[in-house]
């Protein structure tokens, strides 16, 4: 069995498969038609020009190139987060916040793999690298997201409470400890069921594309090991500095507790 | 303590002095910044205005330290854990204080390991008292501190008010009892009621 490449015929071929969605849509008159093909051109044209630089900077195995396509990642990270979160912390430091500690962690995480298990040469050289830090910090984010969104919704909430413990003379970490306590959870639960469920419930996305791309299913699935251990130390890193970061904003140095800096975000 | 020219909402600024083993009332209709007040006297929110405690300005004091020495003590007591004993210091002075000071007010120690949501609305806000003093604040900030008690429990909560200020503390009061905070304040302030806006953001 080797590597079939797929022509563009196959995949207009499969993109008829769209064509369910759509009549499902237009028979339950969901008006989903639009957004649906917007969502599928938007795909196409993102996956399209992914490829096209991916193979630019391949093809010139340098670092500037390399670095500026992991920034490009981390903008995109914080916006990402930023604009899903129902509450945030307004201004620049609340992209930041959401941005920072999923690029940061899947950056250190990354450099880890490449250099002290892949051993790639150069460490930076782009077709380890960037594929690598985009999967860590896409699951990382997610994490992270969690944690900013419990947090913050914990805090309006159980506003009193923080209060109360302040005004007991309790640090803003002692005060926000168990809402702390929680988010971490939360934000640490999906890596953990996707580590517990890999492979029994759906044979992860990486692994069926290197299996279809022709490796050895050995070794697809060692691959898909160091992912999923990467990806659980990089989740573990966000999400602990997400919570460290998200009550030192949402508090001030005097240690009061400062919920106006934090901005509702419209519905969708 | 000593406040200079704290703005609260119109009110004009307030400045008093208040020393050791005093009583100070404040007065003021609901929504004339009474709470809000204490709470800048604990530094609970940005304010303007400055606040000395013995020699020393909150602004160059740490917060939890400051707050470690001047205590609020809310109108409505909240609890994160599941008995009041939960919620104290673990220091073991601080837990026989408020095992006390609970006494003085008329709660058996073991109403500290009762859970919280089996007690009644006075029950509570005793222990929130107990709590406050568990680890012997300087200045009590104590807003309606007789709010849900029943004439018995007033009058337990005036002693151990009375005791506090005997023993050197300093005392800041904002209560709707009128006789209660007259039969304890040496001085008071009144704050006005402020305009009401005609439209809520």
């Amino acid at each position: 069995m080797s590597y079939v490449a797929l022509t563009y015929w196959d995949l207009v071929l499969a993109s008829l498969l769209l064509l369910i969605n759509g009549a499902i849509s237009f028979g339950f008159r969901l008006n989903l038609e639009r957004s649906l093909a917007i969502s599928a051109v938007r795909m196409v044209l993102q996956l399209a020009l992914i490829a096209v630089l991916l193979k630019f900077i391949f093809a010139s195995d340098a670092f500037w190139p390399t670095l500026l396509f992991a920034m490009l990642m981390l903008a995109a990270t914080g916006y990402e987060v930023a604009s899903h979160q129902s509450r945030r912390i307004s201004g620049w430091r609340g992209y930041a916040l959401a941005g920072g500690p999923p690029f940061a962690a899947g950056l250190v995480t990354a450099l880890f793999a490449v250099t002290a298990i892949i051993g790639a040469e150069p460490w930076y050289a782009p077709r380890f690298f960037l594929p690598i830090l985009g999967m860590i910090v896409g699951n990382a984010l997610a994490g992270a997201g969690l944690v900013l969104d419990t947090i913050a919704d914990g805090a309006n909430r159980e506003r009193q409470v923080i209060e109360t413990r302040l005004a007991l003379g309790q640090s803003r970490f002692v005060a926000m400890s168990d809402i702390m306590r929680r988010s971490v959870r939360a934000g640490m639960l999906p890596i953990m069921s996707m580590m517990a469920t890999a492979g029994i419930v759906a044979i992860p996305g990486m692994m069926t594309g290197q299996i279809l791309a022709g490796a050895e299913p050995g070794d697809a699935a060692k691959y898909q090991i160091m992912i999923l251990f990467l990806i659980a130390g990089a989740t573990g890193l966000a999400v602990l500095s997400a919570a460290c970061g998200s009550v030192l904003l949402m508090t001030d140095e005097r240690h009061r507790l400062r919920l106006e800096r934090l901005q509702s975000n419209g519905s969708p | 303590m000593r406040a200079e020219h704290i703005k609260i909402g119109t009110s004009p600024p307030i400045s008093f002095e208040v020393g050791s083993g005093e009583c100070l009332a404040i007065d003021g209709p609901s929504g004339s910044g009474k709470t809000r007040l204490l709470r800048a006297l604990a530094d609970l929110d940005p304010f303007s205005g400055r606040v000395f405690f013995d020699g020393a300005e909150q602004s160059e004091m740490p917060g939890p330290a400051w707050r470690g020495a001047v205590r609020f003590v809310a109108a409505e007591p909240v609890w994160w854990t599941d008995t009041a004993r939960e919620a104290l210091p673990p220091d073991e002075a601080c837990r026989s204080r408020a095992v006390r000071v609970a006494a003085a007010i008329g709660l058996p120690a073991a109403a500290l390991d009762q859970p919280l949501q089996q007690l009644s609305t006075g029950e509570r806000h005793r222990l929130s008292l107990a709590r406050a003093l568990a680890d012997n604040p300087k200045v009590l900030l104590l807003d309606e501190p007789t709010s849900g008690l029943d004439p018995a429990a007033v009058a337990l909560v005036e002693e151990l008010i009375r005791y506090r200020l005997l023993s050197g503390n300093t005392v800041v009061l904002a209560s709707h009892d009128a006789a209660f905070s007259k039969r304890l304040a040496n001085a008071r302030i009144a704050l006005g009621k402020k305009p009401l806006t005609a439209h809520a953001p």
